[in-house]
Parts: structure tokens; C-alpha cells; sequence
């Protein structure tokens, strides 16, 4: 954890932001008729960490589903512009979902265990884009369930039945799981929303030490959080981003003042 | 608006009276007491008749409950027959009815919920699938009799097993249908989100997921065929002799009862209500074990 990060107004230090490693530009977002993103232009930089806040239904979630292109399960919503990675825009349509959703992971609000053990639970991710003998399968699992900060608590169960953990290791496991297959960015929908404080403070934690290999975004309602984990901070109000910059810029000078009366809790 | 002004100005019918307050508390008391007099009274009416079934299947049947039962064939009045040939024909039929049923009830359960939302395709045969469900069940023996019977020249186990298999489909489809509607939106998107192609969600997650819900209404389906006649009147006929044969005629409980309860001799009378505990218990005893498989799960 970097200094201080626990402390009810302390900001993390302001650190450049690196190059970017998604670049998002004159996006535009549809649900049916309703606008629900107008012309995002946002960089997410490259293993860093960008916290995505403001107030319910601003669009931050819908801007999330838009990078490893969720709304695709969803007739009737489109999106409309540009999102490059390595040269290619991934809301393009010919570009093949299962594998843009291995190199771009996501974990969810509510841990979501698949009905079977600890280690399958895991594997399963890793097997639909990798063939590993057993020892290699097992090693990845130990790997990514000591990268969830897991390992310890459940190295003598990993035949259990997942369901039967308590939700934030459940959660912990949901972020083991997106972390096996090996993406370079992984999204983080509000996922502390439903964890106790202690088991919240461990998902931080992690968040801190994940940042080294991956680039993240993470949607938060928790300005505390927001502060304490992310390196750049984009504030979205209806369906706009009205601000974004390093954390400590927009918790302490930011230019707009719609950002202001938001992180100073005037209204959200 | 100020709480002073709600309590008489804004709040339409009278002012707040005591008394009558209490009378309609009064009153509420009474309907209350008289709605739940009746539904106790109803449901007594109805678990008397279910016991008034069980205890005179169990005093009549157990009678006439020997070894015999399990070991002989049906045999003319007087020589001391058995049911053997129709408990291993109702076994046989049900077991492979279901067997049919089920995988098409299966798919066509899963393309309801995964594939079908918003279709026109889906909505008809889904309405096609409940009008099925609630279909007189000699209609599905007289189809099968056309389709199957008449054109290909006689009664046939294989024909009864395909008539059940008709009444197993309907019900698998709901409960499947039912079954994966149910699972959470955010089981499906975390499955997708790893990368996971649509069939591989279905049979790996989904299908794991709502397996209790599923097998329940597989077991339901096999209860439910376990004791139809009216489809194996038209198809499977019946037999009075020991045959394993689906090309030919096949013996099953239910039309060993009908033909039996029916007769003048009074063994084959006797007969026919130790086929009809047999069938009872033997579904009772499916629906136990399909509550058990539903809350061995929560």
C-alpha cells in the first residue's frame, strides 16, 4: 500500500501518468433511443490505476461494459467511436469477443462463484484459451490464487465447493479467476460495494499490488476509495465526463465545479 | 406542506374517529377469523380424501401384496398370476418414454431461454409447449396411434414409450425454461467476461447451475407418465403374456388396473389394487425424492 492510503482525506500522491493503453475517443453510447455516454475521450494508462466516479447512472458502469463489450449480449444497445487498442478499435464488430475478452478482464459487483470447486472455478477461464497439462494447470492456479491473496486460506480446499466461502473470498476468487487467463486490463465494477470494511481493505490492497502487471478501471461509488487506490480519476455526470485527471488533482483542485460539489459531497 | 394541515385539510374521506376506528379493527378481526376457518376447513377436505386414497389402497392392496406379484406374469382367473409382466413394462416404457422426452424437452427448454427472447418462433412454440402440457392425455395416445399404430400395423411397446415421451416433453421444456431463467444475469455476464463462447456458458455454468431445478422436473415428468393409461390404451395396448418386445404389444400397471379393476374375478380384482399401491407408492416415492434432489441443493 503506498503511504497513508487509509486515511479518511488522504489522496495518493500524485505520480505521472504513463503513456495510455486504451484510448477512447468521440465515444458514444446507445441503449435503444436513450444517449447514455456523449463523446467520452478518455485514456486509460498503462498499469495504472483509473478510478471512474459519480453519481448513479452517470454512465460509468455502461462506459466499463463498453471496453470488453458486454452490451453485446444485449440487443439494442450499441456503441459508436473509438476504442484503440494496439491499433485496433475493439468496439469494431469484427473483432472477436472471447479473445478481446481474455486480454480485457472484469469483476463484477456481486462475487459470482461458478457452481463448482475452488480450482475448477479457476480453471475453467484458463482452459477456454489455453491448453496446460496438469502441472502447468496447476501452477497457474496457485499463481493467480497467491495474486488474489487467497492462496493461503484455501490451498487445503481447492477441491471445496466455491459457494461454500465467505463473499469476500468469493469475491477474491472472482479477481483470481480474471487475473489466470492473463489479461493486461482488467475492469472493476464497484467491487467492494457488497464486502465488508476489512474484506474492502483486502480487495485495495490487492488492487495496489495488481496495478505492477495490469492496467485497471475501477467504478466506485466510494470516494474514499477512489482516492486511496486510483493514480487518475474521470468524473462522469449524465452521461458525460466532465473532468478527468491525476487523483489528486480532482480530490483537491479541480477545475470543474460540477467535479468540486461532487467530491466534497454537495450532491451524488 | 406542513404534517398540521395533512391530518384534516389534505387527507380525503373524514376526519380520524375513534370509534369507528375500532369497530373496522373489529371487523378485520372477524374476516380474519372466518377466512381462516375456511381455509383450514379446505384444506382438511382435501387431505381426507388423499388419505381416505392411501388407506384404502394400503387396507385393500396390502392384502393381496406376496411374492407372486414380483415373480409370475399375468395369468387367467383362477391360477394364482402375478404383475410381473406389467411392472416390467410400465418400467421399461416409462424409463425409455423419459429417455426420449427428455433430451428433446432439454434443447428445446434451453433454445427457449438462451436463444429465443424476443422471437416470434419462440413465443409459438413455446405456447404450443404449454397447450401441450395441458392436453388431454388420450389426445397424445390417439396421435401416436395415427402416427405410429394404425400405418405400421399394429400395438407396440415402442409406440407407448413415444406417447409418454410426448407428455415428458412439455414438462421438461418448462421446468428447463423456468430453471435457467431463474440464474442470476451476473452468472451469465462473469461466464461471458472470461471469454467464454455462448454454448460453453449453457453446458458449463448454466446447466451445473440450475441442475436441481432440471432433475426435479425430469422426475416430476417420470411421475406424471409412471401412472398414464389413456396414451398406452391406443399404443402399447397391453399384454396379457410375458413379452420384453417393443415390436409387439406391451403389459403396463396402468392398463393391467383398468383391465383387472374392471373384471368379475375377484383375484384379478385383487390384482389390480396391488398394481394400483404399487403405482401410488412408487410415485410417491419419485416426488419425495424429487423434493429431497430440489432442497439437497440450498
Amino acid at each position: 500500500m503506498s503511504e497513508g492510503s487509509h486515511g479518511s482525506v488522504q489522496v495518493r500522491s500524485s505520480s505521472a501518468i504513463n503513456e495510455s493503453r486504451i484510448a477512447i475517443s468521440e465515444l458514444d453510447f446507445f441503449y435503444g433511443e436513450h444517449k447514455a455516454l456523449k463523446q467520452i475521450n478518455l485514456n486509460l494508462p498503462n498499469k495504472q490505476v483509473t478510478g471512474m466516479i459519480g453519481p448513479s447512472g452517470c454512465g460509468k458502469s455502461t462506459l466499463l461494459r463498453v471496453l470488453n463489450r458486454m452490451y453485446d449480449l444485449y440487443p439494442g444497445q450499441r456503441a459508436v467511436g473509438n476504442v484503440m487498442m494496439d491499433g485496433e478499435n475493439i468496439i469494431d464488430p469484427s473483432v472477436d469477443l472471447n479473445s478481446l475478452r481474455a486480454r480485457i478482464g472484469m469483476v463484477f459487483q456481486k462475487p459470482t462463484p461458478f457452481p463448482m470447486s475452488i480450482y475448477d472455478n479457476i480453471a475453467f477461464g484458463v482452459k477456454l484459451h489455453e491448453k496446460l497439462s496438469k502441472a502447468a494447470m496447476d501452477e497457474r492456479v496457485e499463481w493467480s490464487l497467491t495474486r488474489a491473496a487467497l492462496w493461503g486460506e484455501v490451498k487445503d480446499r481447492l477441491n471445496t465447493p466455491a459457494m461454500g466461502m465467505s463473499g469476500g473470498q468469493q469475491q477474491r476468487l472472482c479477481i483470481a479467476r480474471t487475473i489466470a487467463v492473463r489479461p493486461e486490463v482488467i475492469l472493476l465494477d464497484e467491487p467492494t460495494s457488497a464486502l465488508d470494511p476489512i474484506s474492502t481493505l483486502k480487495i485495495e490492497e490487492l488492487i495496489d499490488e495488481l496495478k505492477h502487471d495490469f492496467t485497471i478501471a475501477i467504478v466506485t461509488h466510494n470516494m474514499q476509495q477512489a482516492a486511496r487506490c486510483a493514480d487518475q480519476v474521470a468524473f462522469f455526470y449524465l452521461g458525460e465526463m466532465v473532468e478527468v485527471g491525476p487523483a489528486e488533482q480532482i480530490f483537491t483542485a479541480p477545475k470543474e465545479k460540477r467535479t468540486q460539489e461532487y467530491v466534497t459531497g454537495r450532491f451524488g | 406542506m406542513s404534517a398540521t394541515v395533512m391530518t384534516s385539510g389534505n387527507v380525503p374521506g373524514a376526519a380520524k374517529n375513534h370509534a369507528a376506528a375500532e369497530a373496522l379493527g373489529r371487523r378485520r378481526h372477524r374476516t380474519n377469523r372466518i377466512v381462516k376457518v375456511l381455509c383450514v376447513t379446505a384444506t382438511g377436505l382435501g387431505l381426507v380424501f388423499l388419505a381416505s386414497i392411501l388407506f384404502t389402497l394400503l387396507i385393500r392392496g396390502l392384502g393381496g401384496l406376496s411374492p407372486t406379484v414380483f415373480t409370475t406374469s399375468t395369468l387367467p382367473p383362477g391360477s394364482h398370476g402375478g404383475l410381473l409382466n406389467a411392472i416390467v413394462g410400465s418400467l421399461m416404457q416409462t424409463v425409455l418414454g423419459t429417455a426420449i422426452g427428455t433430451p428433446i424437452g432439454l434443447m428445446v427448454g434451453t433454445y427457449l431461454s438462451e436463444y429465443a427472447a424476443g422471437s416470434k418462433l419462440g413465443d409459438a412454440v413455446r405456447f404450443v409447449s404449454d397447450v401441450l402440457l395441458s392436453a388431454p392425455s388420450i389426445l397424445v395416445g390417439l396421435f401416436v396411434y395415427a402416427l405410429l399404430v394404425a400405418p405400421f400395423g399394429g400395438f407396440s411397446g415402442i409406440a407407448g414409450c413415444i406417447a409418454l415421451a410426448v407428455i415428458v416433453i412439455p414438462i421438461v421444456v418448462r421446468t428447463t425454461e423456468d430453471m435457467l431463467r431463474l440464474l442470476p444475469v451476473a452468472l451469465r455476464e462473469a461466464t461471458v467476461a472470461l471469454g467464454a463462447p455462448k454454448w460453453r456458458m449453457i453446458v458449463s455454468i448454466c446447466y451445473p447451475a440450475a441442475k436441481d431445478g432440471i432433475v426435479t422436473g425430469i422426475l416430476l415428468a417420470v411421475a406424471r407418465v409412471a401412472g398414464e393409461t389413456a396414451p398406452l390404451l391406443f399404443t402399447s395396448l397391453g399384454n396379457l403374456n410375458w413379452s420384453v418386445s417393443l415390436a409387439k404389444p406391451m403389459a403396463s400397471l396402468p392398463v393391467t388396473i383398468y383391465q383387472y379393476a374392471g373384471s368379475a374375478f375377484e383375484d384379478w380384482v385383487q390384482l389390480a389394487w396391488v398394481g394400483a399401491l404399487l403405482i401410488t407408492f412408487g410415485v410417491l416415492a419419485i416426488n419425495i425424492v424429487a423434493r429431497f434432489v430440489l432442497r439437497g441443493g440450498k
